[in-house]
């Protein structure tokens, strides 16, 4: 018994990719014989896939150069492996103490100042994320990384532990902002995937979060005390919506979202797309 | 070798060849396959079992949309001139076009689709290593091969016109 429920799209696909159900392949082939439109379709996706595998098949027998081989990678990295655990700690010893008032944050700013401010964070992030060799300038371990941004941009400034959502701390660096120097921390989870938090003074009113996107990256900002904050990452509006709060939290040591004690997602308000 | 290892070492080949499919530059490639190593080595406590070379594909294909975000900051200056001597030795007129036409994807349905043709990785599988639903796996497919088919059905009778 041949089924007739009309093929589609889809299924010619996954006809081509062997993923179709066996109970739909009669179907498909008794469809594709009185349909030539769609048995050149795929004839042409078909002789795409071959023209692709001879193209690159090969490389896969080319013989492995010695700086692929994960044994002498394993010997040059364990040194990076410490660096990870130890960035955990260096996150969680230094930095426990409670945020720092900013006296007479004066000049209130205008909301342009803060949407430059975002899209400095952003433009830094852009930049460093795909940086694979150089990504910091100073390492999670060192220990004058804290003291050292904290002086530079004046605030006891402290990376926020992320472990629980998998993202370590790489380190970080010193940045020119818009309104002084800019300390970026860089994280990194296990798919290779990398967020930032980028911190400055921001003579602006303090404010809850604020999540801007386009469709390859995403921040959330605040403005907090005389200073911003904006966490960059993949466009994924509740895990970087979890990280600020984490951030925020941590930083401000109180349990509640900044501005108000109403649940986080009430605060953020859509701008851009 | 611990068994994790030898592992990532067998699913070398396969990243080298998806790399070189992406990048289409040995050099680059090799880079890309290198830095997926040494994150693997270096989260080697986050992995829970599962499919080693799935998830060698995803930390590869992270690493990639990383560079291709950096690289979009600056003017496009595509050679068609291939700095690479190795690939110059291989397949001829067929081998660029499909390159070509390749390189015309957007980044997501490009990894897309050689997971799917080059690397013979499920939907599912795909699926994961996107994290994005299997429909959308499935449109990336469908947009990719529409859109090669529109290259390669465009481009052959410019070149036969000027035979």
């Amino acid at each position: 018994m041949t089924d007739h429920t009309p093929v589609t799209q889809d299924e010619l696909h996954a006809f081509v990719d062997g993923e179709l159900p066996a109970d739909r392949r009669d179907a498909v082939e008794a469809w594709l014989a009185s349909h030539p439109e769609d048995a050149a379709l795929v004839h042409a996706w078909r002789a795409q896939a071959e023209a692709i595998r001879a193209r690159y098949a090969g490389v896969a027998d080319e013989p492995v150069p010695a700086r692929l081989q994960v044994e002498r990678i394993a010997r040059n990295g364990s040194r990076w492996r410490t660096i990870a655990a130890a960035a955990a700690v260096a996150a969680f010893i230094i930095g426990g103490v409670a945020g720092w008032m900013a006296r007479g944050a004066s000049a209130a700013a205008t909301p342009d100042s803060v949407e430059l401010f975002t899209a400095d964070a952003l433009a830094a992030h852009r930049l460093y994320i795909g940086e694979v060799r150089h990504p910091i300038e100073v390492g999670a371990t060192e220990a004058h990384l804290l003291p050292w941004l904290s002086r530079r941009v004046g605030t006891s400034v402290r990376a926020p532990d992320w472990n629980a959502f998998d993202f370590k701390l790489l380190g970080g660096r010193l940045l020119p902002g818009p309104s002084g120097p800019a300390a970026l921390f860089m994280y990194e989870n296990a798919n290779g995937e990398r967020v930032t938090l980028y911190c400055s003074k921001l003579s602006a009113e303090s404010s809850g979060f604020r999540f801007n996107a386009n469709d390859k990256f995403a921040a959330i900002r605040w403005v907090e005390s005389g200073y911003g904050y904006v966490v960059s990452g993949p466009a994924d509006k509740p895990r970087l919506k979890n990280l600020a709060r984490a951030a925020y939290e941590q930083m401000e040591n109180r349990a509640a979202p900044p501005g108000n004690r109403s649940s986080v997602d009430q605060l953020m308000s859509r701008r851009g797309s | 070798m611990s068994g994790f290892h030898q592992g990532i070492q067998a699913s070398v080949p396969a990243l080298r060849r998806y790399a070189r499919a992406l990048t289409r530059n040995a050099e680059t490639a090799d880079d890309l396959v290198q830095d997926t190593l040494v994150r693997a080595l270096r989260s080697e406590h986050l992995f829970h079992g599962g499919d080693i070379r799935s998830w060698l594909f995803t930390i590869l294909t992270n690493l990639n949309r990383n560079r291709l975000r950096s690289l979009a900051r600056r003017p496009p200056a595509t050679s068609l001139a291939d700095d690479d001597a190795a690939d110059l030795a291989g397949p001829e007129a067929g081998g660029r076009d499909i390159e070509r036409a390749l390189a015309m994807l957007v980044d997501e349905q490009r990894h897309a689709l050689l997971l799917v043709v080059l690397e013979g990785l499920s939907y599912r599988e795909v699926a994961e290593v996107q994290g994005v639903p299997i429909g959308t796996v499935m449109s990336r497919l469908a947009r990719a091969r529409a859109q090669i088919k529109a290259y390669l059905d465009g481009e052959r009778p410019a070149l036969r016109r000027i035979k």
